[in-house]
């Protein structure tokens, strides 16, 4: 497959959703899309499979839960019970109101902290990760779509142009 | 387009005629431009009070806890007021951030930055005060159950203290994270804007490599949503742990089951009531007066006004449920704290929390700058001065009246405080000049629906400030213009130098922020190939490139190419 792309950059996000549903009706496939904010409904625009990630988020916050769970047990009942104001710690259900607190506190530190982790793996975000977006000023006010050309430049830059389109730039990828 | 439709009744959120490229320029001009005097003085003063903190601390370690106010009676009092005074500042930021998003609030984004930087900010300094009150600072890491040379001893899970160690770390570190995250599109932008390779690194190692694909927005906004959802209990659940420490002892005063919820509102209060003042601030010296409006500044008000009753209401109950129990040690506690010798420091409290926020009842005064400062200062003092009450005068009478004694601070004590007060500023001025104190990509995200002109436009019939489609002519234009075009090209040129291909080498105009492939080619078809030829541009050139360039409109002078242009050329 040919690793040819068609850059067209657009100055609005409204010209841009309506740009990416022309495209996507003439069936092109759009490579990506880079913007400079949240558009909202561009990946259901583009056809995006909604995110899990906060279902990961709840499966490490059930491990967190666990966790302390097992380490108050371990630490207060299981290895060295003790009479602390006489109050004694001889079950764990019977002092499990104390744990509460932390309970609550550690599985929401896993969740949190590992949700946020996950995500920036999966979008390969890290220090001294190098950015790849194609023009800097699709962090500022400009939106670019990265359409794959598969032998069809000529009509592809055509059908663009015809789509609102300020900048085009085909390049190899 | 109908999509961003917000009903006409809601008050733009960002004022004035701005695009998106407005916002990125007014956003990042108080980090690319130069402190100024004013900026300098007050970082001088905080980093001065900061450094004797220092001195304090290092004294109070050196020599013992002795140094301070305390005494066998009085064994809480400056450091714990202080510690409590900052945790509940540090509500706000979290409050502001997930609360607000959760309830889909649009003006939460104009301010969530800053409350979140003061958040954690507020919190680092919170976590000062029970470290240095342990003593021996350098056992401190005996709050966490790790694996020690005593085999079994680990920590007691059943102390609200340390759920407090728990419940404020898992704080800071969320907020955080969550901060961070906001964070990257914004030091993305930073990124590509800077000009000089040394920011570029800074910002680039900062943006961890933010690109913003579409996928990548997608996760944002569910991570951010889910931190939100995650972080709202949890901001309830601090301050709710630190009433803990009052709530589950026995001291008449501190043993009340309404401390929680009273707690939790007394934070938010003074929280807002910080945000109001470093805000209220900001906005007027890095030139943000049309994202940080007045609208924004009243919402505020209307939340400290709320929470100042909630507050108030509390006050009142407790006086209450002293009376009606019965309790003669819980009564006593009461009547002391109003009419005892610290009476002034409770008609203080009272005046400062319950009364003075009532005035943001008139719409006026609510939306008086001046006024909002002030009643946030009178806030704050007032809060500082709620928190020494509830834990001094519940103190200091004992249940021995042989042991009645007063607490009167030491220079420690209260350099140590200022100390704080000078490490949050130092913090929050460095933070106002290196990050982006806007959430702008979020700000964007709500231009067309709470933007000034949008509104406008929709709702009194005015023009449409977005750009439009461009339509492709059949007919290309004619050929007269040309001659004219010509002309203005060498007026521009005479004016910039002429750059001869021969013996010079064209410089990578790219490298100027706003200038894309696209703007580069046009430039090099004016005949204009160098640094040194753009760094020459005046007002007079900008208008001839206009003139040029009938869809860059204005867009050179805003960016400053000629200045841009004479940094490249020095660096290059």
């Amino acid at each position: 497959m040919s690793s040819k792309v068609i850059q067209a950059m657009y100055n609005d996000d409204d010209i841009l959703m309506d740009a990416v549903k022309e495209v996507r009706a003439a069936h092109h496939h759009i490579e990506e899309v880079y913007t400079p904010f949240p558009v909202h409904g561009l990946d259901k625009a583009m056809g995006l499979k909604g995110t899990r990630i906060a279902i990961t988020a709840f499966m490490y916050g059930c491990v967190g839960f666990s966790f302390a769970i097992w380490m108050m047990n371990y630490m207060m009942i299981d290895q060295w019970p003790q009479d602390i104001g006489g109050k004694p710690s001889f079950s764990f259900f019977q002092n499990m109101p104390a744990f509460v607190p932390i309970m609550f506190e550690l599985s929401v530190f896993f969740a949190a902290h590992l949700m946020v982790i996950t995500f920036y793996m999966r979008s390969r975000l890290w220090p001294f990760k190098k950015a790849e977006n194609p023009d800097p000023r699709t962090t500022d006010d400009m939106f670019v779509m990265e359409v794959a050309v598969d032998g069809n430049e000529k009509e592809l830059i055509s059908f663009l142009e015809n789509t609102g389109t300020v900048e085009i730039k085909v390049t190899e990828k | 387009m109908s999509s961003h439709y917000e009903a006409p009744i809601r008050r733009p959120l960002i004022i004035g005629d701005k695009s998106y490229h407005d916002i990125t320029v007014e956003v990042a001009a108080p980090v690319e431009g130069k402190a100024n005097k004013l900026w300098w003085t007050a970082f001088t003063i905080a980093l001065l009070a900061f450094l004797w903190g220092i001195g304090s601390i290092i004294y109070t370690i050196g020599t013992g806890i002795g140094v301070w106010g305390l005494n066998k009676t009085v064994g809480w009092a400056w450091d714990i007021t202080n510690f409590v005074w900052w945790v509940g500042i540090g509500h706000a930021g979290t409050l502001i951030s997930a609360v607000l998003l959760l309830f889909r609030q649009k003006w939460r984004m104009g301010i969530n930055r800053s409350a979140e930087a003061m958040t954690i900010f507020s919190v680092v300094q919170a976590g000062l005060f029970p470290v240095i009150h342990m003593g021996r600072v350098w056992n401190a890491h005996f709050v966490l159950p790790i694996p020690n040379q005593f085999g079994t001893l680990w920590t007691n899970f059943n102390s609200p203290l340390l759920w407090d160690v728990f419940a404020i770390s898992t704080y800071l570190s969320v907020s955080l994270v969550f901060w961070w995250t906001g964070l990257l599109p914004d030091f993305a932008m930073l990124r590509d804007r800077a000009v000089r390779p040394f920011q570029k690194k800074i910002y680039s190692l900062l943006s961890f490599g933010w690109t913003g694909r579409a996928k990548d927005w997608q996760r944002f906004e569910e991570v951010s949503l889910v931190l939100a959802g995650l972080a709202t209990p949890l901001v309830l659940s601090v301050h709710t742990i630190v009433s803990f420490d009052f709530a589950t002892s026995v001291i008449p005063g501190w043993h009340t089951t309404i401390f929680p919820p009273y707690f939790v509102a007394g934070a938010v209060f003074s929280g807002f009531a910080m945000v109001n003042t470093l805000l209220i601030i900001m906005r007027k010296v890095s030139n943000l007066e049309a994202y940080i409006t007045k609208q924004h500044i009243e919402l505020m008000n209307i939340v400290i006004m709320i929470t100042g009753s909630i507050v108030g209401c509390a006050y009142i109950t407790e006086l209450f449920i002293a009376w009606y129990s019965g309790v003669e040690y819980e009564q006593y506690a009461f009547l002391n704290r109003a009419t005892g010798p610290y009476w002034w420091a409770y008609l203080l409290m009272m005046s400062c929390n319950v009364f003075s926020p009532q005035f943001m009842w008139s719409k006026k005064l609510r939306q008086s700058i001046t006024f909002s400062f002030i009643i946030s200062i009178v806030v704050n003092i007032g809060m500082w001065f709620e928190r020494f009450v509830i834990i001094v005068t519940s103190l200091h009478r004992d249940y021995l009246p042989s042991s009645w004694t007063m607490f009167s601070p030491t220079f420690v004590d209260i350099g140590i405080y200022v100390g704080t007060i000078g490490f949050f500023f130092v913090l929050f001025l460095l933070y106002a000049r290196t990050f982006p104190v806007i959430a702008q990509a979020e700000v964007k995200s709500i231009l067309k629906s709470s933007g000034e002109n949008y509104k406008l436009h929709r709702d009194a019939g005015g023009k449409n400030p977005a750009p439009g489609k461009k339509v492709i002519k059949a007919v290309k234009a004619t050929s007269e213009p040309v001659e004219e075009v010509l002309g203005e090209k060498n007026v521009l040129l005479g004016s910039l130098g002429v750059f001869d291909k021969a013996t010079q080498t064209a410089d990578d105009l790219k490298l100027i922020s706003g200038v894309g492939p696209k703007l580069e080619g046009v430039l090099n078809n004016i005949g204009i190939y160098s640094f040194d030829q753009v760094s020459k541009m005046t007002e007079k050139e900008y208008d001839l490139l206009d003139s040029l360039l009938d869809s860059f409109q204005g867009r050179a002078k805003r960016d400053d190419w000629a200045g841009q242009a004479k940094n490249l050329k020095n660096n290059g």
